[in-house]
Order: C-alpha cells, then structure tokens, then sequence
C-alpha cells in the first residue's frame, strides 16, 4: 500500500503506459503539478503541452483520438471543466472520440487556492453528458490501476484526481474494473458508500465509531457512471440506512446518483448525502475545510448516528 | 497535377451543380443554411473534384487519407451535396436532410457517423484545434496526410481560433491547412460591424502562420494555391475572399440568408440563375 496523491499515481502510471506509442498526453501548462510533466521527459514526441489554452487542447485531442491515438488531457479539474462544456460536448461526447480528460485538484481539499480552484461541480457536470464514464480513484494503487483501464476503455472518460497525499486503501492483490463498487470494510447495520478522499475520511471515522462498539460497512464507488447499481442496491437492502460521502457540491454528485437508483428500485431507507452545501467554501488547509464544511470524518461519525436514530 | 492539366470549366459546372443540389436539399428540408453554404462551393468543389484532397469514397476509413473538416458546421448543405457526389453517401440520402430518423444521420450539422465526416460540428471555433489534432496525429503515424479545414470569417471572432493558431505554430504543424471562407457576413450584421476581424493577413501571419489571400470563387485561383507544396514549418492559411450567397443574386451578401430556406417562388427563381 502506498500513502500517495492520486495525481501521483497517474504520472507514475503513464511512463509505464506510455510504452505503448498510441499513449499521447496533452497539458494545458500545469504539467508539474498535474504530474505530466515526466511522461514529456520520456516521450517528448508525444506529449503535447499545448499552454494555457483548455479549450484548444480538449479539441486536439479529439482530433489525436480520431486517428487512433489515445489521448490523455490533464489540467486543473477546475479549467479542464468549467471552460470546455462545449468543447467536451461537441468534440468529445457527441462526437464519441476517445479522450480521456483528467482533472487533478478535485474539491474543496485543494485548500489554500480558494474556490475559484476548488473543482465542485465536475462530477454533476460530466455525469449528465452522454457516452461519458466518470472515475474518481481513492487511493494510489487504485488510480494506478484505473489509468491503465482507462487506456484499454474505449471512449470518452472523466477521471477525477486529487492533490493531497492519501492514505493506501488497496493493495496490489486489489482488482479495479469500471463500473464495479468494492466493499472496503463489512459491518452491519448501516453502509457509507463513499468516493475519492472520503473513502480515507469514513475509514477514520469508523475507526471511532468502533470503539463506540458502532460497526458499519464501507463500499467504494470509484465509477460513478456508470455506478455500480447491484452493489447499492443489495447493501442498502442489507443495511437499511446509508450514507453518501464526497469532496463536491451536494447538488448531481455522488450522493444524487446513487439516490437515482435507490428511487428507480423504490428503496427508502434513512438516507444522509455528506457533501459540499451548494455553497462555495474559503481558503484553508483541506483538513480545515472538511471540518468547517462538513466533510470531515467528525461529521461523518455524526452523520452516522443521526441516520442509525431514524432506523 | 499541373494546374494546365486541371479542367477549370469542368470544376465550375460541378460548383453550378452542386449549388442546385444544395439550395434544393435546403429547399426540401425547410430549413438550413444557404448563404455559407454557396459561399463554400467552389471551395469545396476544388478540394473534392480538383485532385487535391487524396480520398476513397469507398474506404472512408483509409488512415492514408487527406482529412477535410468543416469547422463552420451549419453550412452542410453543401457539405452533403459534395459527399453524395464523391460517393460517399447516395444521392438519395440526401432526401433525408435535417429529417428524423436519417438513415445517413444528415442532421443539420455534421457528425461523424456519416461517411466522410470526422467530427462534429455545430458550435464554431472548434474546428481548427481538432483539424490540428489530426493532423499531429497523421505525422506521429508518419503519414504524409493533409489536413484541410474551412473556417467561417464570423468563426474566427470565437478565442479558440487563436488558441489553436499559436497551437499549430509551436508545432510547426505545416500538413495543417485552414481556408477561411471570408464570406464578410455573419448571422446577425456584416462581419465587419458585429466585430470587425480585419487586418486579417496580419493577424495570421503574426500567429506564425504561412498566409495566402485568393479570390476564394476563381477557381484557377483556389486550384494553384492548393496545388502549392506545403510550407517547410508553417501551417497554412488561405484568406478566400467570397460573396455570402454567391451565384444567386437576391441572396448575395445578405444576412437575411444567413439561416432561412428559400420559399418554392424563390426556389425557382436562384434555379433558373443557376442555370
């Protein structure tokens, strides 16, 4: 297990993938961040850092995508997104090309570069478009392996990274797949289904709750579309209460997709979504934030009895 | 080729005919875009009839291939009237134009699922970053591809044009060729007015870009230049200065053409001018 960002194992799994000369990955001048940068080193010919231009370099690589090639566009989930709905749209989606987009420093755990850094939005965005998958690893091992399932996946994905160091969940005997949820830990009586950084924030949490003798089960959902809609439904039928927890605003993320399928199955359990309160956060560390915000493993412990007392 | 041995008048009556065929699939569907697409027909024409886009309409899919991309998507009017031409779909398809359940998907703007087309269109400004990617493509795969692509003059007030210039530029991305259809008007005024994008030659060449300025309906003219070996290290571009409507009197330079079909009486009427 390795205690590392997400962004890092993307970077570090590239050079790796990058063997294959249909890997080409694209910046928008934030490589050493977005940790592209050293795949540029190993293969300056096809690595395209196209400057700070989203809108171009979303566009170029569909234009790669078309040829054969298989293009990684990585910058700030925050630009990567919000400045080309419609290039992603139009170019990428609509149009089927094989693009993956990546965006590194996902939600409010960004910290101290405020919220107009603080990518909140991207999963409800990309959720809603069609033909698009959307990943969000939890740990390094996992955003290694979900990198190269991306390479393999043919079509468009959105693939959600962080910068903060995270704890290791998964080891290397861990076997991700799109559109698979994995139980992390077993329990009973309740079921947080958590992504990306939350999946670290509930282990914390329930570490607590367990010496409250409170013993509850933790699944991971790393694809959110398409979500693992078996997985949701049997452990909300096993558990009868559920929790949803991630680093985005509360309105089409997580939380709303797997109420989408809780509603399709007319399942009604007590239900609390922890997210992001359709507000902007401020500048802090990430850890302040989540306790300001209401994402922390605090909160959750809370969220945790509050939905057990509606049992 | 040698431009001597280019049938000029043969390209000028395929333009005639593929201006008939335009203005009826537009007159037909109701709807759709006969300004921007008369604008682009000698173009067009002079790519797909003139020996320079390297093509088989029966392999769409032949990764040889020259690329064309029409960046100002909407006029497809005139994009569908060539590739039913060039064989790439049937003539009767194009009955289908802008209806519901297209066997050929012919939807108002372009997408890839018909033969011939490389990717969607519709929202402008998209174009030549996409025709860059393809063309960075080509030449990775040590392809000697060109990529051509038609950009609208109003297109190019959208940033993303500019992007992708500087883009092609810092590649020295010289298989890429962009022609802009400077047909002076745009939806809602003359492009001037609406923004004007003049000086435009300068503009391009201070983007790095190796900058041609034809008449864009002289046909030698647009066969010589696109006869010209590629530039060294630039990406090419073509300033094509055309007419908005070009061919049927009532419709050129107007904006009121910009998006409208024509009524059966003014069907008629651009069809006995276009002889």
């Amino acid at each position: 297990m390795k205690d590392a960002a997400t962004r890092d194992a993307y970077g570090e799994t590239l050079l790796e993938i990058g063997e294959n000369s249909n890997i080409v990955v694209l910046d928008s001048g934030v490589s050493d961040s977005t940790r592209t940068k050293k795949f540029g080193q190993k293969f300056p010919d096809r690595f395209f850092n196209m400057g700070i231009a989203e809108a171009d370099m979303v566009c170029t690589a569909a234009g790669l995508a078309t040829t054969g090639k298989i293009p990684f566009a990585t910058s700030f989930a925050c630009f990567l997104l919000g400045r080309t709905m419609d290039q992603i749209l139009v170019s990428v989606a609509y149009s089927n090309t094989n693009v993956k987009l990546v965006g590194t420093h996902c939600g409010i755990a960004v910290g101290e570069d405020g919220p107009s850094a603080q990518m909140i939005v991207d999963i409800a965005y990309t959720r809603a478009i069609p033909n698009m998958i959307v990943i969000q690893p939890a740990d390094w091992e996992e955003a290694a392996q979900a990198t190269k399932a991306l390479a393999k996946h043919e079509g468009p994905a959105y693939f959600r990274l962080g910068r903060p160091k995270v704890k290791g969940i998964f080891d290397s005997s861990y076997k991700f797949e799109i559109g698979k949820g994995t139980i992390v830990k077993q329990g009973n009586d309740l079921v947080i289904f958590a992504t990306g950084t939350m999946v670290q924030e509930s282990l914390i949490a329930m570490e607590q709750l367990a010496k409250e003798n409170i013993n509850i089960s933790l699944v991971n959902i790393s694809t959110i579309k398409p979500i693992d809609r078996e997985i949701i439904v049997k452990q909300t039928r096993n558990h009868g209460a559920i929790i949803t927890a991630e680093d985005h605003n509360i309105i089409g993320g997580l939380g709303d997709a797997v109420g989408e399928v809780l509603l399709d199955h007319q399942i009604s359990v007590p239900f609390t979504r922890i997210a992001v309160k359709d507000q902007f956060a401020e500048t802090g560390t990430g850890p302040q934030l989540y306790e300001k915000y209401g994402l922390s493993h605090n909160h959750i412990v809370k969220a945790v009895k509050v939905t057990l007392n509606k049992k | 080729m040698n431009i001597a041995k280019v049938d000029i008048i043969g390209l000028e009556n395929k333009a005639l005919e593929l201006r008939r065929l335009a203005l009826k699939i537009i007159f037909q569907a109701g709807s759709g875009h006969p300004g921007g697409s008369l604008s682009a027909t000698d173009l067009m024409t002079a790519l797909f009839f003139g020996g320079i886009l390297r093509y088989d309409s029966s392999q769409p899919d032949d990764p040889k291939r020259d690329r064309f991309l029409l960046s100002k998507g909407h006029a497809s009017g005139i994009y569908y009237s060539v590739l039913a031409k060039a064989g790439f779909i049937n003539e009767s398809d194009l009955e289908d134009y802008r209806k519901i359940n297209s066997a050929r998907f012919l939807s108002g703007h372009g997408h890839p699922k018909t033969p011939g087309i490389e990717i969607a269109s519709g929202s402008l400004g998209q174009g030549l970053s996409v025709a860059h990617g393809i063309a960075l493509g080509t030449r990775l795969a040590g392809l000697d591809s060109k990529v051509y692509v038609i950009l609208g003059d109003g297109e190019i007030q959208e940033g993303q044009i500019w992007e992708a210039a500087m883009s092609a530029s810092k590649f020295n991305t010289n298989n890429l060729i962009a022609i802009v259809d400077n047909n002076k008007v745009a939806q809602d005024n003359i492009t001037k007015d609406l923004k004007d994008i003049e000086p435009i030659e300068a503009k391009w060449d201070s983007f790095g870009w190796d900058v041609h300025r034809i008449n864009g309906h002289n046909m030698t003219e647009i066969i010589k230049i696109l006869q010209m070996a590629i530039h060294p290290d630039k990406p090419r571009v073509i300033i094509a200065d055309t007419i908005k409507g070009k061919g049927v009197s009532f419709m050129e330079g107007k904006t009121a053409w910009h998006g409208v079909a024509p009524s059966k009486e003014d069907y008629d009427k651009a069809l006995k001018e276009l002889g």
